[in-house]
Order: structure tokens, then C-alpha cells, then sequence
């Protein structure tokens, strides 16, 4: 590129949407940021899908007895909102649209270590996304195991399983590339000056992610391998006529499955800590600490799966030791949430709707913190395996925890990404009327579950009815709060007035380039002299 | 990727990265078959005795062969690698050729030895295997899955191999820029490091 004079400097860079045309410079673009919108779409749309299952199954417990389906119906709905939510939504969500999108901008790269490798991985899931949406049409019927697959029922069941874990297996493979193109990203792509104290939280916490899904994936990758070998071939390791031993299925189940809660709650935490100081003009308190908390919540959680088996005749000592390290597990987490409060202690805090999304968080994610060590200890165990506390408690975590993360992500990089601002006072109410929603819907859930109500079950006593009704009551308002946030969103996308570069006045590298940003990034790789959150420096300006 | 309007992008090639997603990818292949090696690890403890019959069946000869032809196979493909940084391009592609065709003959061997205890009724579900030890059965079972599984991976090693010999046809790989073919060449070291491990326990621990 030639430079010719004063007109050509003036006028604006191409934003990465201008750059090319037509859909084929969509499904095939190696752009990080194109391939990030790309993930978007398709986690929009299986959240939404999610969202009516989960929809019909509380309508479903409105009133004792069948109400509006059969239970054989009911059992596909539990099971395919458990595997698009947490396979289609949750685990890809963050890594995949922020990570792509923000991660090489972040560090001041114009794309990520292996652009050819990101594109299979979009490829890979919607290959393996379109096989698990197949298994409800085709076969017997969609599967009915629950998310977890657990065997010997998933071997026996005629309904259509193994094309969903044969899904599953190929989600697995788009995972654990995403994963190994982020760590290497990280490691080779920092700009000059990034040293690994300067990196934004975000990066530190999609870094630890990382790991655990190269790490923790295989597993269910061969877990799912064998459960589709067991059911053509009859092999036998997890069928106990044949001498297997189902119990090492829930083993080799929750060696990933655990560690996976993780790769879902660590990005949201990233988002978190990118967020809580812009919003309180404060360097973030205690880096060292959140940074070193991340990786140690990525170690340590990757031993504690024995956790989800206190009740399976499991030894007593694995019982003990798992229920130990379940324990220490959630030091590293209470180390988080103890520094975004001390952030915003003394800190000129603006009101803006992703402070308001992180604040939701760290009040949601502490119950789903707080209930989980209720159940990590074994006496209580006893009472609330698999009773509705269970999914309150994961529900707290994952969608008040991750959910609300990912939504104070919307709301802060939406000006970025977009280049257009949505409403912000909409936004403020569709937050209220979620935050109401939610608890009323999954309180009563914990209560349910602390009174014996048992989960997966079509059918209750009477004396769960006035909480039951309380919950469905609570998932409407929740459901309302949530069209109203998308409904905004989606308004500001197309008619939205046009953002400056930089409107929360952050001081992270994506905040200095153009919104949105052109498809090189960085006309220049940029130099990095001070921290992610050396506000002082934005002043000087 | 090349040019977009009003500017033009730089081809990096940053060999340091490309080793170290291919040591990460190697990591997470490990764990998958670390998976497997839980397995056969609880199951051997449950059932030692019934391991120690069934093991006593499997052809010593021709596992032993296999590793022979496996382990030679990781000599040839090193020795190829060293021939491109040299400048020896004939040579190189000789020693590729040799490779692919020791990975052949691996998987050659191993249908024979599964088609022989095919032929002897024993293979997952089959009648004659029913009848036997809840660890025998298992036993069976994770010998077809684990040997499967790596029969695969040599399936796909070949494969990457013939792409490489493809690149060097075409002198994509060549003296200056040859770490596509150390990484393919790592990733057929993962697949024999692989069965040094199910050799034994398969064949040698009785």
C-alpha cells in the first residue's frame, strides 16, 4: 500500500463486514472475527431452541400429573435441553464467539495461530451440531437419557442415542482444535511488550479454558466412541451382563464432564474481570491473584468429577477425597469473586448495563458457589442427589453464573463488534425483569429440591404444587426478560445510533481501534508499555 | 491470506507455533487413549486371573513383528526428515515410500491376527465369547477397541504421509520449510509410542 496525500488518511478503514462480500466470504472466511459472528449465530439460535424446551417442561410441571405432553416426551425434552444447552450453548459460547472475535485483539495479533484449523472447527460443529439435531428426527425417537448418557440405560434404551454421542463426539474434535489454536495464539501471537502480567484477565481466563478442553475432551471423545461401539458392536466394557462396570462409565463420563463446568464458568469469570474495573475506573485488584486463581480452578477441577457419584457405591475414601478437593476447588473461586468486590470498593463506579450483568453475576454465581458446597459435603449429599437442588444449584452457576456473563459480554463489546450502541435504559430493565425472574424461577428450584422433590420425574405430590407454580411463574418472567434483551439488542443492531471507538472508555487494545474493527485489526502491531487496566494512561490522552 | 481492499497481509510462518499445536494436539490424542488405558487398568485389577488366560491366546509372534515393523517405521520417517534438511530429496521420498509402506504391512499383520480369532468365533458379542469369564469377555472387548482405535490412527498416519510425499513431489516441502513433515512425523512417533504401551499389556503381561 502506497500512502498518497491527506485524502487518502482521512478516510475511515473498511470495517471486517465491508471487506468482502457474499456468503461464501462468510462460511469460508479465515477472519477470526467473521468466524466468531459465525459461532454467534449458531449459539443464538440453540440457545433460543433451549430456551422452549426448557419453556414446555416447566409448563409441563405447572400442575401435578400429565398437563400438556406425554412422559415419554417429557423425558426427550430434559434430554435434548440438557445437550443443546450444554454442548451447543454453554461450552462453545464464549470461547468460540469472544475468544474468537476478541482474544487476537486483545493481544494485538491480526488473527489466531492457525486460521485454516479455526475454520474446521466452525465446520466441525456445525457438522456435529447438525448429526445431534438429526438424532431427534431419525430412529426411534430423540434420545431420553439425560444429557449424561449414563449406561447401562443408554445401552438398552431403542431411542436414537448413538447418533447423538456420535454428535457429540464430533463437538469434541471442534473443541479440542479451538482450544489448541487459543493456548498457541497466546503463546506466539503476543504483540511486543505483552508479557504474561500484562495480559487482560480475559485472555488469562480463555487461556486456562483452553487447557482444560484439550485436556478434559479426549475423554469424552473415547467415552462417546464406546458407548456407540457398545451399542453396534456389543463390546461389553460398560454392559454388566457382559462384565462392564457402569459405574467406570460415570467415571469416564464426569473425568471430562466436570472440568467441563469449568470450561463453561472460566471465560465468564475472564469477561468479569475485563469488565468490573472499566465500569469502576480502577486498576483491577489483586492480577496476580485472578490470573493464578483461573489456572488453579482449571487444575484442580479437572480431580474433583468423583463429586457427581457420592451415591453410586463408589469407595468410601474416593467419597472423602473428592468431597476434600470439592472444597478446595472452591478457594480459587472465592479468591474472584473477593477481588472484583474490592475493585469496586472505592472505585468511581458508572451505572452502565454490563456493570449491572457482572453485578448479577457475582450475586447469582455466589449462591451456585454457596448451594454447591452444601452438596459437595457427603451427609447433605445423601439428601439432595438427585433432587431438584441439583439443577438449582447448576443453574445458578450456568446460567446465572455463565449466562449473565455472557450477557454483560453482549452488552460491553456489542459497540465493538457492531459498531452501533443499543438502548441502554431498555437494557437496564431487561436486566431487573431477568434478575426477578430468575430467582423466583430456580429459588424455588433449590426449595423444591430441599423438600425431596426428585428431578427428571414427570409427575409430583401435591405438596410440591404452590412451589412448582411458583418456579413456572418465575421461568415467564424470566422469558420476558429475556425477549426484551434480545428484542433491544437485535433493534440496536439494525437501527442502533453509531458507537464511538471507544464509549466505556476501556483500556484494553480492542478499545483502540475502530468500531468495528477493519479486517486487519492493527494497521501496525502495536507496542505495549503498561497493564490491561492502567487507567492513569487513558487520563494522559 | 491475501490481499483485501487497501491493504495487503504478511504470509507469517511461525515454525515454533506450528510445533508446539501439534505437541497440543499430541497431548489430547494421549488422553484419548489415556482413557482406554483407565479401562483396561480397572479391569486388569478386577480380574486379573481371567486377563492372564485370555493374553495367553493372543499370537506373541506377530505382536512381536508388529512392533519390529512399527519401531523400524519410526527410524525410516526421522531418517526422512534429517534427508530434507540435507537437501536430499530423493532420498527423503525413498525413505517416505518406506515408511507408508512398514505402516501397510502393520495393518496387513494385524487383520490376519483379527481374522484369525474371527475365525475362531472370538469377536465382540460373538456366541463363543459369551459363554466365557466376565474378564475374558472384556478383555476381548478392549483388545478389538484399543487395537481398533490404533489400527486407525496408523490408517491416518499413512494418509498424512502420503500428503507429504505429495508436498514434496511438488517441492512445497523442501530443504528451508520442511515442519509440516516434522509434525507429521510426530504425529507417527505418537502412533508408534502408542502401541509400545498396548504391546505389553496386550501380549506380554500373562
Amino acid at each position: 500500500m502506497t500512502s498518497t496525500g491527506a485524502t487518502e488518511r482521512v478516510r475511515p478503514r473498511i470495517s471486517f463486514y465491508e471487506d468482502r462480500r457474499g456468503i461464501l466470504s462468510w462460511i469460508l472466511t479465515l477472519d477470526h472475527k467473521r468466524i466468531g459472528l459465525l459461532y454467534l449465530i449458531f449459539v443464538i439460535a440453540f440457545f433460543f431452541t433451549g430456551v422452549i424446551l426448557g419453556f414446555f417442561m416447566r409448563l409441563e410441571m405447572l400442575a401435578p400429573g400429565g398437563t400438556i405432553m406425554a412422559p415419554q416426551t417429557y423425558n426427550a425434552l430434559f434430554t435434548l435441553h440438557g445437550i443443546i444447552m450444554i454442548f451447543l450453548v454453554v461450552i462453545p459460547a464464549i470461547v468460540t464467539v469472544f475468544g474468537n472475535f476478541f482474544l487476537p485483539i486483545q493481544i494485538g495479533a491480526r488473527d489466531v495461530a492457525f486460521p485454516r484449523i479455526n475454520l474446521l472447527s466452525w465446520w466441525l460443529f456445525v457438522v456435529g451440531a447438525g448429526i445431534v439435531a438429526l438424532s431427534v428426527f431419525t430412529g426411534e425417537g430423540p434420545p431420553d437419557t439425560g444429557w449424561t448418557f449414563y449406561a447401562p440405560y443408554s445401552l438398552r434404551t431403542t431411542v436414537n442415542v448413538p447418533m447423538a454421542v456420535f454428535g457429540v463426539f464430533i463437538l469434541g474434535m471442534s473443541s479440542i482444535l479451538t482450544g489448541v489454536n487459543l493456548v498457541t495464539t497466546t503463546h506466539r501471537l503476543r504483540a511486543p511488550g505483552l508479557t504474561w502480567k500484562r495480559l487482560p484477565l480475559f485472555v488469562w481466563a480463555i487461556y486456562a479454558t483452553s487447557w482444560v478442553q484439550i485436556l478434559a475432551t479426549p475423554v469424552i471423545g473415547i467415552t462417546m466412541v464406546l458407548i456407540f461401539l457398545e451399542r453396534f458392536f456389543g463390546v461389553g466394557v460398560f454392559d454388566p451382563t457382559k462384565g462392564g462396570d457402569p459405574i467406570l462409565y460415570q467415571h469416564m463420563f464426569w473425568i471430562y464432564s466436570h472440568p467441563a463446568t469449568y470450561i463453561m464458568i472460566l471465560p465468564a469469570m475472564g469477561i468479569i474481570s475485563d469488565v468490573v474495573p472499566v465500569f469502576a475506573r480502577k486498576k483491577i485488584f489483586g492480577y496476580t491473584a485472578i490470573a493464578l486463581s483461573g489456572m488453579a480452578i482449571a487444575a484442580v477441577g479437572s480431580l474433583v468429577w468423583g463429586h457427581h457419584m457420592f451415591v453410586s457405591g463408589q469407595s468410601d475414601f474416593a467419597d472423602l477425597l473428592f468431597s476434600l478437593l470439592t472444597f478446595l476447588v472452591a478457594v480459587p473461586s472465592a479468591i474472584k469473586v473477593f477481588n472484583w468486590v474490592a475493585t469496586l470498593h472505592k472505585g468511581s463506579v458508572v451505572i452502565e448495563p454490563p456493570l449491572l450483568f457482572c453485578l448479577a453475576f457475582i450475586f447469582l454465581f455466589s449462591i451456585g458457589g454457596l448451594t454447591g458446597l452444601i452438596q459437595g459435603a457427603l451427609a447433605p449429599n445423601v439428601h439432595l442427589h438427585d433432587t431438584y437442588w441439583i439443577p438449582g444449584h447448576f443453574h445458578y452457576i450456568i446460567f446465572g453464573g455463565m449466562g449473565f456473563g455472557l450477557f454483560a459480554a453482549f452488552h460491553y463489546w456489542f459497540p465493538k463488534m457492531f459498531g452501533r450502541m443499543y438502548n441502554r435504559k431498555m437494557a437496564i430493565r431487561a436486566w431487573a425483569i431477568m434478575l426477578v425472574g430468575f430467582n423466583i424461577f430456580y429459588f424455588s428450584m433449590l426449595l423444591l429440591g430441599w423438600e425431596g422433590m426428585p428431578r427428571r420425574y414427570y409427575d409430583y405430590l401435591p405438596q410440591f404444587r404452590s412451589l412448582h407454580l411458583t418456579a413456572t411463574f418465575g421461568s415467564w418472567i424470566l422469558i420476558a426478560g429475556l425477549m426484551l434483551m434480545f428484542g433491544n439488542l437485535f433493534h440496536g443492531l439494525f437501527k442502533g445510533e453509531k458507537a464511538e471507538d471507544n464509549p466505556w472508555n476501556g483500556v484494553t487494545l480492542e478499545w483502540q481501534i475502530p468500531s468495528p474493527p477493519p479486517t486487519e485489526n492493527f494497521e501496525q502491531i502495536p507496542v505495549i508499555q503498561h497493564g490491561p487496566y492502567d487507567f492513569k494512561e487513558l487520563e494522559k490522552k | 491470506m491475501s490481499e483485501t481492499k487497501g491493504f495487503v497481509f504478511e504470509e507469517i510462518k511461525d515454525y515454533t507455533g506450528a510445533k508446539l499445536g501439534m505437541w497440543l494436539f499430541i497431548l489430547s490424542e494421549i488422553l484419548l487413549f489415556g482413557g482406554m488405558f483407565i479401562l483396561y487398568s480397572a479391569y486388569r485389577y478386577k480380574t486379573p486371573a481371567d486377563f492372564h488366560h485370555a493374553s495367553k491366546e493372543l499370537d506373541v509372534i506377530l505382536g512381536t513383528l508388529n512392533t519390529i515393523i512399527l519401531l523400524t517405521s519410526s527410524l525410516s520417517v526421522a531418517a526422512c526428515i534429517s534427508a530434507i534438511q540435507k537437501g536430499q530429496r530423493k532420498l527423503s521420498m525413498y525413505l517416505l515410500m518406506v515408511t507408508m509402506a512398514l505402516g501397510l504391512l502393520f495393518l496387513v499383520n494385524k487383520g490376519f491376527e483379527w481374522g484369525t480369532k474371527i475365525e475362531h468365533g472370538i469377536y465382540p458379542n460373538s456366541p463363543a465369547l459369551l459363554v466365557r469369564t466376565r474378564g475374558e469377555i472384556l478383555f476381548f472387548g478392549l483388545y478389538y477397541v484399543m487395537t481398533g482405535l490404533h489400527g486407525l490412527h496408523v490408517l491416518v498416519g499413512v494418509c498424512v504421509l502420503f500428503v507429504m510425499l505429495i508436498f514434496i513431489v511438488k517441492e512445497k516441502i523442501n530443504r528451508m520449510h520442511f515442519t509440516p513433515l516434522e509434525n507429521s512425523g510426530l504425529y507417527w512417533h505418537l502412533v508408534d509410542i502408542i502401541w509400545i504401551f498396548l504391546y505389553p499389556l496386550f501380549y506380554l503381561i500373562t
